[in-house]
């Protein structure tokens, strides 16, 4: 059987379908203009996805919290409430958008355009798959941590210019904490420049065919290191400072309503998103995977949708018959990589709502210690360790490098343990 | 085990993940499998396609009790329960009168000529079936009452108030069996044509 050169590689398709486009335009366009429309072509793909991505995912956190609460979450909008962030997002829009009196106008409207746009930007280098992404520049690294602190002048220009004391307070909380845990991220991305000798995406998933990264003592160590400084940089819970609900009201978008909210929790959304991808790109391997052949995982696709009970029995048939198509037609083929690479993803990205199912919220000066008192030494120490693990051959390398890692933990530690309160004696009070 | 760093992190979140895990089918399976405890499940009930059992109990807006036929009602209005009703829910206006004032009399009764209750007034107190003296007013536990027009549909007349004893021996069997054995010691032993007898009446 022949297919289309698009068709022929499940692995390759988004790949082959751009590749498809392009000389499908190439026949009613100039040679000069090819560049442009591949530019063209990349940024609309991925304008397209992040805002479907972020509608989504607050689909999905809604959903997550709600089962961990015994709840059903959005189930009204829709088939399992689908259509609930479409409904959000329409609400959202006609809202009456308020500024208030006093607030700087100008700067109130730029911040939220101006947290979004860092984290739309994030997407450029993100690699989705095996040569599927929009930009490999051999500064990807620099440029992810570069273009994801531009987000914290965003909120300090909203919780100015509000002319809130809210506002305020919750942006001056997240220009403490951003600023503080972007030190131990980059701290922790160092081992990896060490290790791999390069900066760009790519070359760092490619390094890791066979071993991820974290499953070496200071990958282990680093990939902690940075998901939870990305949580803290995203400001989700447990860290979530800077919009306290129940102390800062709503922090730094207290004083934002309609569309122009809607982008800071777009924002928001795309960054945790992000911080998933990168923490998956850095340290658990990327798109690589097993190779696991397809059809085992299409035929469980089309199990899960024959046996969803409320999907009614057109779209129920329509999914099965794609998903058995799909077996049918790539079945042979490797489990592809952008699918390892969504699913390792969505799977942290559970975990952050998982976070935020359980944790209940740090106090300032415990988030601060955090940085500075634990994760900042244990960083430093996780760069001597990665040297170690480099430099010493295969066995005395990991011990050695293991070894360093936990007596500095148990120094932390143990050097953390809060003093004992001295035990207070009130004369007047009896 | 407080000697490894976030143990009890893991621990808490271990509780979630079990609830999370425990409100789907196969989760449930899995946490059997594990041996561990398979969480609370959904609490919520999805309300217009699924109706919580309610209990016996649950009182809403009162009705009016009849036997056998809607004008064999036993309420006399003898405007107890209006003097009565602390929100002043309940407007009555009888009972009917021929052309010289005397009250006419149906089933060997007075009755009332309108019998309105305002539901957006009352307060579901239970005071007018308190001070009854003929068992004529029983709590509903219909709630199911919302509508568009404030003024129109919330206030229930005669008509939507009139319900059979049968009904309040369905929604409440255990009052209605006290109420049935009382008006049945209170009934007249020369009149053999009384109405049915209670089904059961259980002992208090």
């Amino acid at each position: 059987m022949t297919l289309p050169p698009a068709l022929a590689s499940l692995d390759q398709l988004f790949v082959n379908g751009k590749a498809a486009l392009l000389s499908a335009a190439h026949r009613v366009l100039p040679a000069w203009a090819m560049p442009w429309v591949s530019i063209l072509i990349v940024i609309g793909a991925i304008a397209a996805v992040a805002p479907a991505i972020m509608m989504y995912l607050t689909w999905l956190e809604r959903k997550i919290i709600a089962r961990m609460q015994n709840r059903f979450g959005p189930d009204r909008v829709g088939l399992y409430g689908l259509m609930q962030p479409l409904a959000d997002g329409l609400k959202m829009l006609i809202k009456e958008d308020i500024v208030p009196r006093g607030a700087d106008r100008l700067v109130h409207l730029l911040a939220p355009i101006l947290s979004v746009a860092p984290a739309i930007l994030l997407f450029a280098v993100m690699p989705f798959g095996r040569n599927m992404v929009a930009a490999d520049l051999n500064v990807g690294l620099l440029y992810v941590f570069a273009v994801s602190s531009v987000g914290s002048y965003a909120i300090f220009m909203g919780g100015w210019a509000s002319r809130s004391k809210f506002s305020l307070l919750g942006a001056m909380r997240s220009v403490a904490q951003i600023i503080s845990y972007e030190v131990p991220g980059v701290l922790s991305v160092v081992a990896i420049i060490m290790v791999t000798g390069t900066l760009s995406l790519t070359g760092i998933v490619e390094a890791q065919a066979g071993r991820w990264f974290a499953a070496t003592p200071w990958g282990f160590v680093g990939c902690l290191m940075f998901f939870l400084s990305g949580v803290a940089e995203v400001n989700r819970t447990p860290f979530d400072m800077p919009e306290a609900e129940s102390e800062l009201v709503g922090g730094f978008h207290t004083e934002y309503s309609g569309m122009k909210f809607a982008l800071w929790y777009m924002a928001e959304f795309l960054e945790s998103f992000a911080i998933c991808a990168f923490t998956v790109t850095f340290f658990l391997g990327g798109w690589q995977g097993p190779a696991v052949p397809f059809w085992p995982a299409a035929l469980l696709g089309a199990a899960v949708i024959g046996t969803a009970r409320r999907l009614p029995i057109l779209p129920k048939l329509l999914g099965v018959g794609a998903m058995l198509g799909a077996a049918f037609l790539w079945g042979a083929e490797a489990v592809p990589s952008w699918m390892w690479f969504f699913a390792k993803t969505y799977a942290l990205v559970f975990v952050l709502v998982w976070f935020r199912g359980t944790l209940p919220r740090l106090r300032v000066d415990q988030l601060m210690g955090l940085a500075w008192k634990f994760f900042l030494p244990l960083g430093l120490m996780n760069i001597l360790a990665a040297g170690f693990w480099v430099w010493f051959p295969f066995p005395f390398g990991t011990i050695l490098s293991l070894g360093l890692l936990l007596l500095t933990a148990w120094i932390l530690v143990r050097a953390n343990q809060p003093a004992p309160t001295e035990r207070r004696t009130y004369i007047l009070a009896d | 085990m407080s000697a490894f760093i976030g143990i009890g992190v893991l621990r808490g979140m271990w509780v979630t993940l079990r609830e999370f895990l425990g409100t789907y089918p196969v989760g449930r399976a899995l946490l059997k499998l594990l041996g561990q405890p398979t969480g609370h499940g959904l609490f919520t009930i999805a309300y217009p396609e699924k109706k919580q059992q309610h209990a016996e109990r649950f009182r809403y807006f009162p009705f009016l009790v009849y036997d056998g036929t809607p004008d064999n009602l036993r309420c006399v209005s003898c405007k107890i329960c209006e003097q009565e009703c602390p929100p002043a829910c309940i407007h009555i206006v009888g009972p009917e009168k021929d052309a010289q004032g005397r009250p006419l009399k149906r089933n060997g009764r007075t009755y009332p000529v309108e019998f309105d209750i305002d539901t957006s007034i009352c307060m579901s107190c239970r005071i007018c079936v308190d001070v009854c003296p003929f068992d004529a007013i029983e709590m509903d536990n219909q709630f199911e009452l919302a509508s568009t027009d404030r003024y129109g549909s919330m206030v229930l007349n005669q008509q939507a108030l009139l319900k059979p004893n049968e009904y309040f021996q369905k929604i409440k069997p255990t009052e209605a069996g006290v109420v049935d054995q009382r008006l049945a010691a209170k009934k007249p032993k020369a009149e053999p044509a009384a109405p049915a007898a209670p089904p059961t009446p259980p002992t208090p």
